[in-house]
């Protein structure tokens, strides 16, 4: 795996911006109330999906979060029928079933959101699974984030994937945050990536930057598809908006959090290859104004399309 | 058709459906090299070898959601859990994500896994190792729950669980294992799920019962003959969805039910089916319903054969319908 070429960091940057530019939308018309229940937003993590999906085919497979957006975007997810499933419309890509919270488009690999904290990791191994069963080289991303590691779905999968040499990354955002705990609540440790030790795979620590993710991921990925068994890829990150959308974070203090959000993953990347003559203003203008309409449209395509009818309610519970 | 033990006939119906389809492999604890704890995977791990054959840590929880995983890729798993009991450690994945996978991500998949379990008491194994669940998982959308009571049952109803597209939580019981019927040769013996059976017909009294009450009943059954009363036996077979048609019929013939299993009474099947007959075809009862069910405490080690209910409850049970004209 070479150097990602020039085009490639332009192509990062755009998907890193388009991942923040959707979660904004987000942020905006859920507190229009045009979306229902939780929404929880990965602003300020936009480095890893774009990092660790730039090595996955659309036949790879990712398992995502309650935060868990950024990776369906990047495995590439459709934003018009996307929004409209958070909109809770039919033609969304789960019927309006799912909102934001289970989100999955299983055409692209994207096996779905899940609401169980650490419930999605073994769910994502059975796709590794099934890829080393079927003799494919695929390979499959289980992401989740610090507070996962102390579930017991956690070590008992990274421990069957060991066991069973399964092509699976398990890729851990480390935001410091279990919900409302900071880490030294839940963990001992400081750095999860440990962990790995025990389960006898490697584990590595990256920052959060997209191009150390992207190099980090790419072992870890090509290792799997040779069938040399999982990693553990720790990416120590930061969470801008707390657990969910609305969180007043005085659990944390507004300092923290100002702090948090001097630490940008995506300004830092943009203030690099402007430096380095790899992107221009006016690229940076083209992007975000294409980003932009395409967001008008996929949110204007959610308004107008029609929730589903209760006589749906029901419809192929059993096949 | 040949004279074949309960547990045998598990293994034949895993070894034909694997015969059958290369998607459908085995995975649980000890399934393996071991053949399973009690023997339902004997030498199938030396036929068809450790990839379809898969040997696990104890793991309940992740090796069920693996296996989910794989389904959802389009295998389709028989998980082993060795002990009913011990799927109370993945509950989470039953529950929460098997049953609902299809649904929630809006069709765009199915769920081909059948989660294999033996319930009850009989082997003076104690509180963790005797009980009898059905009930928690017939609550939850999206499962399907079947209960076989004799070896042709077993052999045709799992069959059909493995094939079917749905999650079957598919639960034998321990005392059965050793249980000798005539089962059919070769691949076609199905039996299809969401059907009852009537195990034997009569006029007075309907019995519906699963599992090992279904035996149980019968033997009632042939008992309170001699004493003139003719008894129907119903067996549910799959729990969820029932059969509601097949009782309801039964019902209306014999104006007498009593619902047996061995699960604790309180809030257990029995107390769905007889709702049911009360808000639907009230009408058609003679008597009050009765239900036979285990007392609700915890399983006692020495006091098991106290504890479990068995013909006598069953006979009780259909006396007791009787007296209320």
């Amino acid at each position: 795996m070479g150097k990602p070429s020039k085009e490639t960091m332009i192509d990062f940057y755009r998907r890193m911006v388009r991942i923040r530019r959707a979660e904004e939308k987000l942020m905006e018309v859920f507190s229009a109330g045009e979306i229902l229940g939780f929404l929880h937003v990965s602003i300020g993590q936009e480095a890893a999906p774009v990092g660790v999906c730039a090595h996955l085919r659309d036949d790879d497979y990712i398992g995502t979060t309650h935060r868990g957006h950024g990776y369906a975007i990047a495995k590439g997810i459709e934003l018009k029928r996307a929004m409209a499933e958070l909109f809770g419309r039919r033609d969304g890509y789960c019927m309006g079933r799912s909102g934001s919270m289970h989100l999955a488009d299983l055409s692209k690999g994207i096996m779905g959101a899940n609401g169980i904290v650490g419930g999605g990791i073994p769910i994502v191994a059975g796709a590794g699974f099934a890829a080393k069963y079927k003799g494919t080289d695929q390979v499959a991303v289980a992401t989740f984030g610090d507070g996962a590691t102390n579930q017991g779905t956690f070590h008992e999968t990274l421990n069957l994937a060991s066991v069973m040499n399964l092509p699976v990354i398990f890729l851990c955002e480390n935001n410091g945050w279990a919900e409302f705990s900071p880490r030294p609540v839940h963990a001992k440790i400081e750095n999860l990536a440990d962990r790995a030790a025990s389960y006898g795979m490697p584990g590595v620590i990256v920052k959060n930057d997209v191009i150390d993710i992207y190099e980090a991921c790419g072992e870890a990925v090509e290792r799997a598809r040779k069938g040399a068994g999982p990693t553990l890829v720790e990416v120590k990150c930061d969470r801008w908006y707390g657990h969910y959308v609305g969180d007043a974070q005085k659990y944390r203090g507004k300092e923290k959090v100002d702090e948090a959000m001097a630490k940008d993953c995506i300004k830092e990347f943009e203030a690099r290859l402007l430096k380095e003559k790899i992107l221009r203003p006016a690229d940076i203008e083209k992007i975000e104004t294409d980003i932009r309409s395409e967001l008008e449209e996929a949110v204007n395509f959610a308004r107008q399309c029609p929730y589903p009818g209760p006589e749906e309610m029901a419809a192929g519970l059993y096949v | 058709m040949k004279d074949v033990r309960y547990i045998f006939a598990i293994k034949e119906a895993l070894e034909e459906e694997m015969e059958r389809d290369e998607s459908v492999f085995l995975l649980g604890e000890d399934v393996g090299l071991a053949g399973g704890s009690f023997g339902a995977s004997r030498d199938l791990f030396k036929k068809f070898g450790p990839r379809r054959v898969v040997d696990t840590p104890i793991s309940e929880a992740s090796l069920t959601s693996m296996a989910a995983g794989a389904a959802s890729c389009g295998l389709r798993p028989v998980v082993e859990i060795m002990f009913m009991d011990f799927v109370t450690c993945a509950m989470d994945s039953i529950v929460n994500q098997i049953a609902k996978m299809r649904y929630m991500f809006g069709n765009q998949f199915s769920m081909p896994i059948v989660v294999r379990m033996p319930e009850g008491a009989g082997l003076n194994a104690g509180p963790q190792h005797s009980q009898c669940l059905e009930a928690w998982f017939a609550h939850v959308p999206g499962l399907k729950v079947v209960m076989a009571a004799n070896p042709y049952d077993v052999k045709g109803l799992l069959k059909s669980a493995i094939r079917d597209d749905n999650p079957v939580v598919f639960i034998e019981n321990k005392t059965l294992h050793a249980m000798k019927g005539q089962v059919p040769e070769g691949a076609d013996h199905l039996i299809p799920l969401g059907k009852a059976d009537v195990k034997r017909q009569g006029s007075d009294v309907t019995v519906v019962a699963v599992s090992r009450l279904v035996n149980e009943a019968l033997r009632a059954a042939a008992d309170l003959e001699k004493e003139g009363v003719s008894v129907e036996v119903v067996d549910l077979m799959t729990v969820q969805p029932w059969d509601k048609e097949a009782v309801f019929n039964s019902v209306g013939k014999t104006h007498r039910l009593v619902i047996a299993h061995e699960a604790t009474k309180q809030f257990g099947i029995g107390a769905e089916v007889a709702a049911s007959v009360a808000e639907e075809i009230l009408d058609e009862l003679d008597a009050p319903v009765m239900r036979v069910g285990a007392p609700f405490v915890p399983i006692h080690y020495s006091l098991e054969k106290v504890y479990v209910p068995g013909v006598e409850d069953v006979k009780k049970a259909v006396r007791a319908t009787l007296q209320r004209a």
